[in-house]
């Protein structure tokens, strides 16, 4: 039926063929996004509470000065990293919600590959730090997936259960073979030297560079999932394992290969917070970025493009958190229930894909 | 206090059936209200949040009230508001279940701290215990026998879950919507309203999982007090292989396994307590890669459920 | 004064003045009573956790009562960029020129990458190990004496125990938490030698469940009086007593989660440190980068003591205190083992409260029970 008023009408037609689905994938969250901030507003006010001073303070302490964007930017970086852990299983249709193993034991490795380069020239500290945070995370959510394809092992549960294995693994190490003597009340692996610590980017606010190698990790992931026969091969597999195996396509590499490749990433998140905040791995490297990043990778639909803006959106949300507890006399849990508020409705909105006629080219065509 | 025996090493096996005991329920009260969700065709990752909010809840009323069974009673109830908004949400087409479960997670979280901290330092009655242990005269076999009415309930729910899929209209409704919305659809059943109603059922179940935490074992409210319990369970459920009869065994193994840990350093094996403390997740681990195989990935997954997809 | 400033970093940091201004202009809280002093304080978990950020939160409730001073407060603040951000917001948007970062890992790498930016603001820090040559002088540290607090404790454990063994729950081995088990330990020694101690690292400093078994485990273990140190201490104080065992409360006052069983507490008492050091600043004076105290400086109190006390336990803890206030007291002293046989201190040898030689311990001293790693 739009086959043929397409061809009858090929510049119109392919035009808004081509931008009705990106408004669409714009539209739909906006306004599901106002439709969640207004029901919580319905929250605020129940309380007694002004949301326009609500929001004002987020837009302030999130996005409005360039110590806002600092506050609000300085947090994504482990969110797209953890994001894509479970973001790129879930192209081949597994749940994998362990990324914080792999963000725990990547900074731990980070942490002592650093300390057994220090003299080397920096390039190669930074090479071998990320590399040996990535092969960690790598290997330890790739198990999950060799486990899932050898054994048949439910990836969800065993990636939970390695996360809780990882940080108990990290806290041994940590308390034991790799404690630095010198730090007394908090079991810390000696400090990197200043040389091996990632810096800031010339920006002119302090964040630093995994924001960049974080964005610049989803585009990757983007261009593998959507412009490559491997991530076509892999959405295959995760559509029909058997119609795939019958085509002969390599399920058990693609299953392996992604998880690890998640895993990686989220190794990645962990080097970062090591080499670019921490400076040393310790206990405070179990922070629950793993499971944030659970939630950016859903509300981002696996898309690797768009956990860049829920990321960013999220971390905007947490930075505004302490002012709302100090100007507005809100618990820090507020922001939480915001959260929890607006990312139901934001789900919620998913049903409206393909269903609203203004997205449909023949809406407009039947105007033209 | 009587004059506690000296029990020395058996305080390891003595504490690790009071730590089955002790520490299972919240898991075997959350797994079970899971596996029922999923048996029905859904996937509720959110109970961690209704385990939370359950636990403040139940807190709240019965420090209000006085009566700890209100608080469990109110547990209950807000575990199905929670379980009826997840049905509600989840039957509109295109709206993943999975996801809706991680929001409503951080919603039920953030209500329970929300709304929950007036109630961190005042003290609400606790739970009674049954003395299971009167046989015996040491303090410590005492003390590991008091067994809390919720666990019996428990138990008995389980096999109970288990005969109603078994031999019940209900239980094969649950079945049959879970395991393909076509069928449940041709034989005249709405796979929609079974899917409501068990999440509702299994959210009550998770609240009264919460409120054994608040009001009885640790038996207080505060905004540490699940570490995880919640999503753990529904993972179990997976390792339980959707059975409920294996739901209680996997909840026991787990808070025995926990409880070995403290056990140990109590009888002076002092190093290496972080990998004990890991006992349950290890143990967990090695009998899932022991008992699964890769013909049988699935074996016993309800087959609308969207992860065996 | 604080006008300039906060105004100053407006203009430094604001990319689009427009929306600053706008921002600005709609900010509640903006036009709050004008004050000399914003004092900001961050807490790593709840502020009524019945423990240590209790502790902190009372000392900033009594500063919020000081004329001339706005208290502005962060609860759940975990030890990762996030504590970062919350500083430099407090100093950019509170206009904070005192800032007190209560969690001990706020101090290295957090509070040290943050004061260097801001050499106007003052970051006093809890338990934090400052010294001259390493860290900026916009700085400081503080800390009490609190093992002194454990070792009045352990008089009133050793008189209380009838079994000879008493229990500590502990997070981590650490400096802080080996020196209050030890002093505990010494405490109740002091009343009978033959009194051993069983410790149980939960290895977390906030987990209910784990500090629940934990105290199971000791009490199955036939340890009849039991303390902790954990970050919230309600957990082990209402298990222990529910098992039947006494309980010494560590942090702040927890006789009412039991009030038949509890003995005294090691308590902080930080409402007149604080008052001191933020008056200290509003006179227009500066307070010193390393400050220690103990219970006769007001740093630490103890906890009334409780019903089962004896009149024996009862004049051995107030000579014991009395002689604690008269300042130099020694609990460790030769001759000294570790519980490997070591020694630490020879006959005669002794630290004194201050030496700061034990804030760097790492054993646990014969009679001990447990191991550091």
């Amino acid at each position: 039926m739009s086959d043929t008023t397409a061809t009858q009408t090929p510049p119109m037609g392919a035009l808004l063929a081509r931008w009705l689905p990106r408004a669409e994938a714009l539209l739909i969250p906006l306004a599901a996004l106002l439709c969640g901030l207004a029901v919580f507003s319905l929250f605020l006010l129940t309380l007694g509470k002004s949301p326009i001073d609500f929001y004002a303070l987020i837009y302030k302490a999130g996005f409005s000065t360039a110590f806002s964007w600092q506050n609000t930017l300085s947090r994504v970086a482990p969110l797209l990293f953890a994001g894509l852990c479970v973001a790129l299983p879930a192209r081949l249709g597994l749940v994998v919600i362990g990324g914080e193993g792999a963000i725990v034991l990547g900074g731990l490795a980070a942490a002592v590959l650093g300390l057994a380069v220090v003299g080397a020239p920096p390039v190669i500290g930074f090479v071998v730090m990320a590399a040996g945070a990535a092969l960690m995370g790598g290997l330890w959510i790739g198990a999950v997936g060799w486990l899932r394809f050898k054994r048949g092992v439910n990836e969800t549960i065993a990636s939970l259960l390695m996360a809780y294995i990882a940080i108990a693994l990290m806290n041994h190490l940590v308390e034991g073979l790799f404690r630095d003597p010198q730090s007394l009340n908090k079991p810390s692996t000696a400090p990197l030297p200043e040389a091996l610590r990632v810096g800031d980017m010339p920006i002119g606010i302090d964040v630093h560079w995994g924001f960049a190698f974080g964005v610049l990790a989803c585009v990757i992931s983007w261009v593998l999932m959507d412009r490559t026969t491997i991530g076509f091969a892999a959405r295959i597999a995760g559509d029909n394992v058997r119609a795939a195996q019958v085509q002969g396509l390599p399920v058990g590499k693609l299953i392996i290969g992604f998880t690890a490749l998640g895993g990686a990433c989220a190794g990645l998140a962990g080097f970062f917070e090591v080499s670019a905040i921490h400076g040393s791995a310790n206990g405070s490297l179990i922070s629950g970025y793993g499971y944030t990043g659970i939630l950016v990778a859903f509300l981002a639909r696996h898309n690797p493009l768009a956990i860049i803006p829920v990321a960013t959106l999220l971390a905007g949300f947490e930075a505004s958190s302490g002012l709302i507890q100090r100007r507005m006399d809100l618990p820090d849990a507020t922001i939480l229930v915001m959260e929890g508020i607006v990312f139901v409705v934001l789900l919620l909105s998913e049903t409206l894909y393909g269903r609203l006629a203004i997205f449909n080219p023949t809406f407009w065509e039947k105007k033209a | 206090m009587s004059t506690a025996a000296d029990i020395g090493i058996w305080g390891v096996p003595l504490a690790i059936i009071g730590g089955a005991i002790r520490v299972s329920t919240p898991f075997l009260f959350v797994s079970l209200g899971e596996c029922l969700t999923e048996r029905s065709g859904r996937i509720n990752l959110g109970l961690e949040g209704t385990l939370v909010f359950g636990a403040m809840s139940g807190y709240a009323v019965a420090y209000g009230t006085g009566s700890p069974w209100l608080g469990v009673l109110a547990a209950a109830m807000a575990g199905v508001l929670f379980g009826l908004f997840h049905g509600w949400i989840c039957k509109f087409k295109g709206v993943n279940d999975i996801a809706i479960g991680i929001a409503l997670m951080l919603l039920g979280m953030g209500l329970a701290f929300f709304f929950g901290k007036p109630y961190i330092q005042p003290v609400a009655p606790d739970l009674p215990a049954i003395p299971l242990g009167w046989w015996s005269d040491i303090p410590q076999v005492q003390a590991a026998l008091q067994v809390n009415a919720l666990f019996l309930i428990g138990a008995v729910l389980a096999v109970a879950l288990h005969w109603m899929f078994k031999n019940t209209r209900v239980g094969l409704a649950i079945r049959v919507a879970g395991d393909s919305t076509d069928a449940a659809r041709a034989i005249g059943l709405n796979p929609d309203t079974v899917r409501l109603l068990s999440t509702a059922a299994g959210g009550a179940l998770a609240g009264v999982g919460g409120a054994y935490l608040s009001l009885y074992y640790p038996g207080s409210w505060n905004e540490g007090i699940s570490s995880g319990q919640g999503l753990m369970a529904v993972a179990l459920v997976i390792f339980a292989r959707w059975n409920p009869i294996n739901c209680f065994w996997a909840a026991l193994l787990f808070g025995g396994a926990g409880a070995l840990g403290p056990a140990l350093q109590s009888v002076g094996v002092t190093s290496g307590y972080y990998l004990f403390f890991a006992a349950p997740y290890v143990l967990t681990l090695a009998l899932l890669i022991i008992t699964s195989s890769p013909d049988k990935a699935m074996e016993g997954a309800p087959g609308a459920l969207s992860i065996t997809k | 004064m604080k006008r300039e400033l906060t105004r100053r970093h407006f203009l430094n940091t604001t990319a689009a003045m427009g929306a600053a201004t706008l921002a600005g202009a709609m900010m509640p809280g903006q036009a709050r009573a004008a004050s000399d002093l914003t004092v900001g304080f961050i807490y790593v978990g709840p502020k009524d956790d019945f423990g240590y950020n209790q502790a902190h939160a009372e000392g900033a409730a009594a500063v919020k009562e000081m004329a001339g001073v706005t208290v502005v407060e962060e609860e759940n603040v975990p030890e990762t960029v996030d504590v970062q951000n919350t500083m430099e917001s407090m100093i950019n948007f509170d206009g904070a020129t005192l800032l007190f970062p209560t969690s001990f890992g706020y101090f290295d790498p957090h509070i040290l990458e943050v004061a260097p930016k801001h050499p106007d603001v003052r970051f006093q820090h809890a338990a934090g190990l400052w010294s001259a040559d390493k860290h900026p002088m916009n700085v400081g540290s503080y800390f009490g004496y609190i093992g002194m607090g454990q070792y009045l404790n352990g008089i009133t454990a050793g008189y209380a125990s009838k079994t000879k063994k008493i229990g500590f729950v502990a997070a981590k081995p650490i400096p802080q938490v080996l020196q209050n088990i030890n002093s505990f330990l010494l405490g109740a020694r002091s009343v009978d030698p033959e009194i051993t101690c069983q410790v149980i690292f939960t290895g977390e400093w906030s987990l209910a469940v784990k500090e629940a078994e934990a105290t199971n485990a000791l009490a199955d273990q036939g340890c009849d009086v039991i303390t902790c140190h954990v970050d919230g201490p309600k957990v082990v104080m209402e298990t222990a007593a529910a098992r039947g065992a006494y309980v010494c409360g560590y942090h702040a006052d927890q006789t009412a989660l039991a009030p038949e069983k509890y003995l005294t507490g090691a308590e902080w008492n930080w409402a007149g440190v604080y008052t001191g050091m933020v008056q200290t600043v509003l006179d227009g004076g500066s307070i010193d980068n390393f400050v220690r105290g103990g219970l006769s400086d007001g740093f630490i109190k103890m906890s009334p003591l409780g019903p089962a006390v004896s009149d024996a336990a009862r004049n051995q803890f107030e000579a014991t205190k009395a002689e604690i206030m008269k300042g130099g007291y020694s609990v460790f002293k030769g001759p000294l083992k570790d519980n490997a046989g070591n020694v630490i201190a020879a006959d005669g040898e002794a630290f004194v409260e201050t030496d700061i030689a034990l804030e760097s311990m790492n054993y646990l001293v014969e009679g001990v029970l447990g191991s550091t790693s």
